[in-house]
């Protein structure tokens, strides 16, 4: 196994982009990444993407974004594991470099959104369509069973909640790429419409369109390309139930809690030597229950330490630095990426006004479902 | 729905058929193939508990397009006496009523209405027990 490095990357800004294709803002996050790194060629390309069929009716993806970015015929495969797309297609990318197959590879991530589909249908078959959407729950319908089990057992709070969409909002406002930048409160959190009893609308992610693109290549040779070059100490992944119902604990989530040992354990570090994270916060209790999950935080703790301000750009482990998925946006292939994108800014010291100061050690949690499959990513500057 | 995956599914939704592992006693639905305990292949068909309590739950009010007309409902994750847990809804009564812990039984009902010429779509939902 190589050690491997990120030399580049790039996004497109993050909303509601009508007048662009799903096409056209791949190419755009792509060529921003390969410009970054100053590289000349790449030798192969994974596309994070979670139902490009179901939002705008177009699969076989990976030739078609290597065609538009003019960089056919190298091989090109779209990688799916829900709104986990984007983190797994970054770690198979990561594995093509460390065997030593490909040397300059491309990871990137892209979801159209916004192109008229029914999007609460498309998101829902990340669930178990038998046993769970044939009964008519939702992604925000699943959460929030997750976010009431949460607060019965723990006596997490709605305003606990809340919190964390207030938090990542005002990261987000510090955020050019983000789909939302501008400050909320918790009044107008607990006060939006409700979606599914406890969480409200602002508790929710929004839909999105959006690509992010990285460029791997060997640590080795990463020097050439980058004054900063990024190496990943460690790419982990693991699953659990497709179904919430089938797991042995519902506040629980044990992809994440086994991604993040292993991850741990390949970086030989420990959550005490992370300098920020950008985690899966697609309803606000997600990022209560991943903290937790990480060890950032002891179990059931996670709203109280949210609430004191502990992940707070400021704070003893700012998370979601971005503004996350909740106020940056989710265009659910493309997040793991724009995590990634995120991360290597971070370390490079290039975050503008939401800089971590003295960033060395960063983590990426990007999830699947309702927790069915995650893939953690630790970062760090050499 | 397409008419062969309703038709597969009809023991499961109309008849609660499960399977228990012969090996370590688990009960599974829907049934499987290999024993997520512990890895046997050997089942034997059993109906699954009809009564249970109410694990979490909420109450959808954004649907996807076949429900829209139901909204607000109440899904639950509910544990059966078997210790076997599903999704599904609880009707019969106000959302105010459910409470975690309740205990509720299932009853057999029409789930969804599919489009204009759709099948419609039958199975179980649950009513809380103390309704008799
Ligand atoms: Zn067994």
């Amino acid at each position: 196994m190589r050690d491997v490095a990120i030399i580049g990357c790039g996004m497109t800004k993050f909303g509601e982009l009508w007048d662009k294709s799903i096409r056209d803002i791949f190419v755009e996050a792509s060529l921003k990444a390969i410009a970054d790194a100053g590289v000349d060629h790449i030798d192969s390309m994974w596309v994070g993407n979670m139902t490009a069929g179901l939002f705008v009716g177009q699969e076989h993806i990976g030739a078609l974004m290597a065609d538009y970015l003019g960089v056919a015929p190298i091989p090109t495969v779209r990688v799916e594991s829900a709104c986990a797309s984007g983190g797994m297609a970054l770690r198979a990318g990561f594995i093509e470099v460390a065997s030593g197959m490909s040397d300059i590879v491309l990871v990137g991530g892209v979801e159209k959104m916004w192109d008229g589909a029914d999007v609460t249908y498309a998101l829902s078959t990340a669930s178990d369509q038998e046993y769970e959407v044939y009964h008519g729950v939702t992604f925000p319908g699943l959460y929030a069973m997750i976010a009431r089990a949460h607060m019965h057992r723990y006596g997490t709070t709605r305003e606990q909640l809340a919190q964390v969409a207030v938090k990542n909002h005002k990261n987000g406002a510090l955020n050019p790429n983000a789909q939302f930048q501008r400050e909320i409160k918790v009044e107008a959190v607990l006060n939006s419409t409700m979606v599914a009893d406890p969480l409200t609308l602002l508790d929710c992610s929004p839909v999105t369109d959006g690509a992010a693109a990285a460029i791997l290549c060997p640590l080795a040779a990463a020097k050439r390309y980058a004054d900063v070059p990024v190496r990943i100490l460690a790419s982990a992944a693991a699953t659990d139930s497709l179904a919430l119902h089938q797991r042995g604990d519902i506040t629980s989530l044990r992809a994440v809690k086994v991604s993040a040992e292993n991850a741990f354990k390949q970086a030989n570090l420990g959550p005490e030597r992370i300098d920020l994270a950008e985690v899966h916060d697609c309803f606000t209790i997600a990022e209560i229950c991943v903290i937790e999950e990480l060890g950032f935080v002891e179990k059931g703790k996670g709203g109280e330490f949210t609430e004191k301000g502990y992940t707070a750009l400021d704070g003893k482990i700012p998370i979601n630095p971005s503004g996350g998925l909740k106020a940056k946006g989710h265009p659910v292939g493309a997040t793991g990426v724009a995590q990634v994108v995120e991360v290597v800014e971070q370390l490079r010291g290039q975050a503008g006004k939401r800089q971590v100061k003295g960033a060395k050690v960063g983590l990426t949690q990007n999830m699947g479902g309702s927790g069915a499959s995650s893939v953690v990513h630790i970062l760090g500057v050499v | 729905m397409p008419v062969p995956r309703y038709k597969r599914e009809i023991p499961q939704r109309y008849r609660l058929e499960a399977s228990k592992c012969k090996s370590c006693g688990k009960v599974l639905f829907p049934p499987r193939l290999v024993c997520p305990k512990c890895g046997s292949r050997e089942f034997e068909g059993v109906r699954l508990s009809d009564g249970g309590k109410i694990v979490t739950f909420t109450v959808i009010r954004v649907a996807p397009e076949q429900f829209a007309d139901q909204t607000p409902y109440v899904v639950a994750v509910v544990e059966l006496g078997d210790g076997v847990r599903i999704t599904a809804q609880v009707v019969d009564c106000r959302p105010e009523e459910v409470e975690i812990g309740k205990p509720v039984r299932l009853v057999f009902r029409k789930i969804q209405e599919e489009g204009k010429t759709g099948i419609l779509c039958y199975g179980y939902k649950c009513v809380l027990s103390s309704l008799g």
